[in-house]
């Protein structure tokens, strides 16, 4: 995956807190493959009427929407359950980053693991003041800085996760460098603990006893 | 001096990195269909898993919960419930299909055959993973890129959260509920107000809860934002423990135990932050909203005055601002899902149902097929046919609607499950949820209800 450092681009504000994964994109769309892309998922039942159409009243379907790369939105983005489809679904709607004033944690890992940073801001208020329509915004890593038209605000991004973004860095082929290490903790987990290792000669094919027989 | 999830991460470091993340060891990993993205990254990159032996299937999210045996394995549904099964067996996975004994929710499932235990780590590409936090294992939900993972080197990389302590002290009024406890702190704290945090949970409270209690609690952890919930092991969760399937024998059990019993945090450790709820406080509760923070003692009102954001969740709800919550007249209920679907959960119920007929439809489906046969065994599916509700099979059933059940747009349902987010049971859909016998209530009322008057002469 290529590395990111900075965003330039069209900021869109979607002034909720709580936009929740399944707000992200509904459980009925998470069957397609991803080579299906997942850009028309995106907070699909917020955005569309009840037949399907772009809701024209929808920030993010306004024609100052169009090609934005920032979303901004208030408190808990990204809350819930643990579906890599909701950043699959941003991604590929062309989004970036996301700025809000917290992250639903298992999000926010998915997030970075696909190339989309999760800016955490103390107070989103001022920057959706400003975007009351889509605007211009920039958004750098490195100095952990965001600008929405003159409004310049500090932002939240972990070392770990700062580094990870900008380098691309895909955690499979970084740990396949370490696999002596983890060889190696398997086996003295083994030895001092073998109790953690499943008996798989559990007694019988309908050994399964319901909880409060016990 | 540790804390119980200092002890645990810290037996599970295999290397740390300059930046601060750690890659830890991960003793179980369960998939499930949903899991289909890993699969296929891995695919992508023509690895093996590394370790299928601490790997297990299970099928849940979307297997259908009526009519198995027609299932059309090449539609929507059974296209998932087969992709599952395909991998398992590519990869030499155990896997716990639609037609085992053992299926279930991967988080009922689990813990009945003994897979979680103390001091393990556990993952599963699902955010209420939490669950088996209540054994005192180190237990999170992971996104599909990091299942591939998990998958590929049997470890998992990570940034120690923080820890924060929730001590409930003091004994539950009757009535109240692990799913009382839980929906109290997350309103309290707020949806977010545990994030970055490992919940353990203590206290005089906590500790007199069941197992079933505990994995109710531990369930929800993710709803107050937590990375995970813990519970210290007791002899309660020993005894749960003893004689399960996958648990270990003879010496390796004697071992385990020793080992379990040093896992309590020590006295003196200190937690980046202390929460302390007083018991007697804690009364039935119900959700209003469409977040889990949006909960309230049964006996109170819709909020008249909240952020910006409540006259729309209101009109998503179609309720008005200072209604009282046991006016709100429901359209149907649902019993199950990994919250709130095991044993014990189906007896709160059924108590409330015995002899009684409901006002409104419903579905309870029990957490795993395992539970089924044991509340048929004691004659709770009679109860629950005889009340006018839907005796279905094991799966997340209506909690996710994914696999065919789900909520008409405008319906109102009372349900133990665990979000009531916007179209989380069918777009459209208006869920609050409570616990077991919250729900068999509503369902007997019609309305929301205290359910303390449907069990006086019951105890």
């Amino acid at each position: 995956m290529a590395g990111i450092s900075r965003v330039k681009g069209v900021a869109v504000a979607l002034a909720m807190d709580n936009i929740d994964t399944d707000q992200l994109i509904p459980a009925r769309f998470m069957s397609a493959p991803r080579s299906a892309g997942y850009g028309g998922f995106l907070l699909h039942d917020l955005r569309r009427t009840d037949d399907g159409a772009l809701d024209p009243a929808f920030p993010l379907n306004t024609p100052a929407a169009d090609g934005a790369k920032i979303l901004v939105a208030g408190r808990n983005f990204g809350s819930g359950s643990s579906r890599e489809a909701a950043v699959y679904a941003l991604v590929d709607a062309g989004i970036r980053a996301v700025v809000a004033e917290s992250f639903g944690d298992i999000f926010r890992g998915n997030a970075v693991n696909n190339g989309l940073i999760p800016a955490e801001v103390e107070r989103v208020a001022p920057l959706l003041g400003t975007l009351t329509t889509p605007g211009a915004a920039t958004l750098d890593i490195a100095t952990r800085s965001l600008t929405v038209g003159t409004v310049r605000t500090a932002f939240a991004l972990s070392d770990v996760f700062a580094k990870k973004l900008r380098n691309g860095w895909d955690d499979i082929d970084l740990t396949l460098g370490r696999l002596d290490a983890i060889a190696a903790f398997r086996r003295a987990r083994h030895e001092g603990a073998r109790w953690a290792f499943p008996n798989h000669n559990e007694s019988g094919p309908n050994a399964a006893q319901p909880e409060g027989h016990s | 001096m540790k804390t119980l999830f200092d002890k645990v991460w810290d037996a599970h470091v295999v290397a740390e990195r300059e930046d601060g993340a750690s890659l830890l060891w991960v003793d179980r990993h369960f998939v499930h269909e949903g899991s289909h993205h890993a699969f296929r990254k891995l695919a992508d990159r023509g690895l093996p898993v590394a370790e299928p032996n601490l790997t297990f299937g299970v099928a849940d999210h979307y297997v259908p919960t009526r009519g198995r045996g027609t299932l059309d394995l090449a539609g929507p549904v059974g296209r998932m419930v087969q992709g599952l099964s395909d991998n398992t067996k590519t990869h030499g996975i155990r896997c716990f299909g639609l037609d085992d004994p053992r299926q279930g929710i991967v988080h009922v499932v689990g813990p009945e055959l003994g897979l979680t235990l103390p001091g393990l780590t556990v993952n599963c590409g699902d955010s209420h993973t939490s669950t088996h936090g209540a054994f005192g294992a180190l237990a999170f939900g992971i996104g599909a890129t990091e299942v591939a993972h998990v998958l590929a080197t049997q470890a998992i990389w990570q940034s120690r959260p923080k820890t924060m302590r929730l001590t409930i002290e003091g004994q539950l009024a009757p009535h109240v509920t692990a799913k009382d406890v839980a929906l109290t702190w997350i309103a309290k704290l707020g949806a977010d107000g545990a994030r970055g945090h490992a919940v353990e949970y203590a206290g005089s409270a906590i500790r007199a809860l069941s197992m079933e209690g505990r994995l109710t609690l531990c369930n929800l952890s993710i709803e107050g934002g937590a990375r995970c919930g813990m519970v210290a092991p007791d002899d309660t969760t020993f005894a749960y423990l003893a004689g399960r399937p996958f648990a270990p024998t003879g010496p390796d059990w004697d071992e385990a135990l020793a080992h379990w019993r040093t896992l309590a945090t020590d006295d003196g450790a200190t937690f980046d932050r202390e929460v302390t709820i007083d018991a007697a406080a804690i009364a039935p509760v119900v959700t209003w909203g469409t977040s889990p923070e949006d909960a309230l003692p049964v006996t109170g009102h819709v909020p008249e005055a909240g952020g910006d954001g409540l006259a729309d969740t209101l009109a998503y709800m179609g309720l008005s601002p200072g209604q009282p919550l046991t006016d709100i007249a429901i359209d149907q209920v649902f019993i199950g899902s990994c919250t709130n679907a095991r044993l014990e959960d189906l007896r709160a119920a059924a108590k409330v149902l015995a002899g009684r007929r409901a006002k409104v439809p419903g579905l309870v489906s029990p957490g795993s097929t395992a539970v089924k046969r044991a509340a048929e065994a004691e004659g709770l599916d009679r109860i629950f046919v005889s009340a006018g509700l839907t005796w279905v099979d094991a799966g997340c059933s209506m909690c996710v609607g994914m696999n065919g059940d789900t909520v008409e747009s405008g319906k109102r349902c009372a349900s133990t499950t665990n979000r009531n987010f916007r179209g989380r049971q069918g777009k459209g859909a208006r869920t609050h949820l409570m616990s077991p016998a919250m729900v068999a209530a509503a369902a007997v009322a019609g309305h929301l209800t205290d359910v303390a008057p449907y069990l006086e002469g019951r105890d």
